[in-house]
C-alpha cells in the first residue's frame, strides 16, 4: 500500500462545499420560488418587490450586499466541488486543468462579487 | 482416504437432495489462472431447499458438480467475515444470503468487487490487511502499566461510545460497495476507518495521534464523497460511513486548529 501521508488540503474546499451545500439546501428552493415563481406571477409578493430600484437599494446596504456575496460565492464553491468530484465519479480523472476550472471560477467569482458589492456599498 | 469416506457419508446422509424437485441456476464467475486468460461465467443447476444459503449452494457445487471451485468460508454464521462475494451485483455474505430469495430466476455470484481475483471467488486481500495493520488496531495505553496495577476499568457509558464500531468482522463488503475505493484503492476506505475510530474512541486508548496522520492525509477521509452504500451493505450494522464522516469533521477541525494548538501529528 505505502500510504501517501502528505497532509491533504481538502478541508478548505470541503468546508466551503459544506457551507454552500447547507445554504443552498436551506435557501435555494426559497430563492427559486421567490425569484422564479412568486414575483413574476405576482403571488404573495408584488412584482415590484424585485424592481431595479428595490434591488439596487438592497445591494447598497451592507446586509444585502453581504447576503448576495455569501449566496453567490458559497453556491459556486459548492457547485465547483460537486462537479469536480462528479467528473472523477464518471471516470474522467481530470487533473490540474479541471481543478483550476472547478475551483478557479468560484474563486474569481468570490473576488469579483466582493469588489462589486464593496464599491456599491461605499 | 478419510476425506473420501466423509464425503461418501455426506452423500448418503443427504438422500433428501434427490427428492428435492426445486433447482436453481447459479452463475459463478470462474477464474483459474492456469487455464483462463480472464474470468468467465459458468452456470450450475443446483437443487436446493428453502433453508439453504448461497454458501451452501456453492458447497453443493463443490461437493457434487465441480470440485475445483474455490471460495472462502469458515463459520457459516456471519461472524468470521470470510465468505463475502457479489450476489447479483450486491456485496453480500454468502452464508447470510438465501437461495430461496432468488428462486426461480437464479443468481449470479462473483468475486468481491474492487479486489484482484486470486482464483474463482477468492480475492487478494493484501491491501486491506496492510491498511488494517497500519492503523494499529489494538489498544495503545496512554501510559505504560504494570500487571500489578490490575485491569483497566471502563464504564458501560465509555464502552457505548465505540461498541458499534467494534462489531466489524473485516468482511470487506464495504470496500466492494465503495465507488471511491473502486476508483482509487489508496483510499483508506470505510471498514478500516470504522476500526480506527473504534480504537480512538476507547477510553483506555492513547493512540489517536498516531492514527490520525493517515486520516488527515491525501489517502485519508476526504476521498469519501458520502455515498453511504458501505453502511447499507455492512452485515454487522457498523455504519462505517458514520465513522468516516465524524473523522472528516475531526480532520477539518485539526486542519485549522493545529496552528492554535499544534500537536505535531501530521506533516
Ligand atoms: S465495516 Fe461492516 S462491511 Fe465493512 S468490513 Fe466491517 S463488518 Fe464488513
Ligand atoms: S462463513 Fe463466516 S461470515 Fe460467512
Amino acid at each position: 500500500m505505502s500510504a501517501n501521508l502528505k497532509r491533504s488540503n481538502a478541508p478548505i474546499f470541503w468546508l466551503l462545499f459544506g457551507a454552500g451545500g447547507m445554504l443552498s439546501a436551506l435557501l435555494g428552493p426559497m430563492l427559486v420560488f421567490i425569484t422564479g415563481i412568486a414575483i413574476p406571477l405576482g403571488l404573495i409578493l408584488s412584482p415590484d418587490a424585485m424592481s431595479y430600484t428595490h434591488m439596487q437599494a438592497f445591494a447598497h446596504h451592507w446586509i444585502g450586499a453581504g447576503f448576495i456575496w455569501v449566496i453567490v460565492s458559497l453556491f459556486l464553491w459548492h457547485a465547483g466541488h460537486r462537479i469536480f468530484h462528479s467528473l472523477h465519479d464518471v471516470g474522467i480523472h481530470a487533473g490540474t486543468a479541471a481543478k483550476l476550472i472547478c475551483y478557479g471560477i468560484p474563486l474569481v467569482a468570490t473576488i469579483v462579487a466582493a469588489r462589486a458589492l464593496i464599491t456599491s456599498v461605499v | 482416504m478419510e476425506l473420501q469416506a466423509r464425503r461418501q457419508n455426506r452423500k448418503e446422509s443427504r438422500p433428501a437432495m434427490s427428492e428435492i424437485e426445486k433447482t436453481i441456476p447459479i452463475e459463478v464467475l470462474r477464474y483459474r489462472p492456469e487455464q483462463d486468460t480472464e474470468p468467465v461465467l459458468q452456470t450450475f443447476q443446483v437443487p436446493f431447499t428453502d433453508d439453504m444459503s448461497v454458501l451452501q449452494g456453492l458447497q453443493y457445487i463443490k461437493d457434487y458438480l465441480d470440485g475445483s471451485l474455490s471460495f472462502r468460508w469458515s463459520c457459516r454464521m456471519a461472524i468470521c467475515g470470510s465468505c463475502g462475494m457479489m450476489v447479483n451485483g450486491k456485496p453480500s455474505l454468502s452464508c447470510k444470503t438465501f437461495l430461496r430469495d432468488y428462486y426461480p430466476g437464479g443468481l449470479r455470484i462473483e468475486a468481491l468487487a474492487h479486489f484482484p481475483i486470486e482464483r474463482d471467488l477468492v480475492i487478494v486481500m493484501d491491501d486491506f490487511i496492510e491498511k488494517l495493520e497500519s492503523i494499529k488496531p489494538y489498544i495503545i495505553p496512554k501510559t505504560p502499566r504494570a500487571l500489578s496495577e490490575g485491569e483497566y476499568l471502563q464504564t458501560p457509558e465509555e464502552r457505548d461510545v465505540y461498541e458499534q464500531f467494534s462489531s466489524c468482522i473485516n468482511c470487506m463488503l464495504c470496500y466492494a460497495a465503495c465507488p471511491q475505493y473502486g476508483l482509487n484503492s489508496k483510499f483508506v476506505g470505510p471498514g478500516i476507518m470504522a476500526l480506527l475510530h473504534r480504537y480512538n474512541m476507547d477510553s483506555r486508548d492513547g493512540g489517536t495521534e498516531q492514527r490520525m496522520e493517515l486520516v488527515h492525509s491525501e489517502d485519508g477521509v476526504f476521498n469519501c464523497t458520502a455515498v453511504g452504500y458501505c453502511s447499507e451493505v455492512c452485515p454487522k450494522h457498523v455504519d462505517p460511513a458514520n465513522a468516516v464522516n465524524i473523522n472528516k469533521t475531526e480532520s477539518a477541525k485539526d486542519y485549522f486548529l493545529r496552528f492554535v494548538a499544534p500537536k505535531g501529528a501530521a506533516k
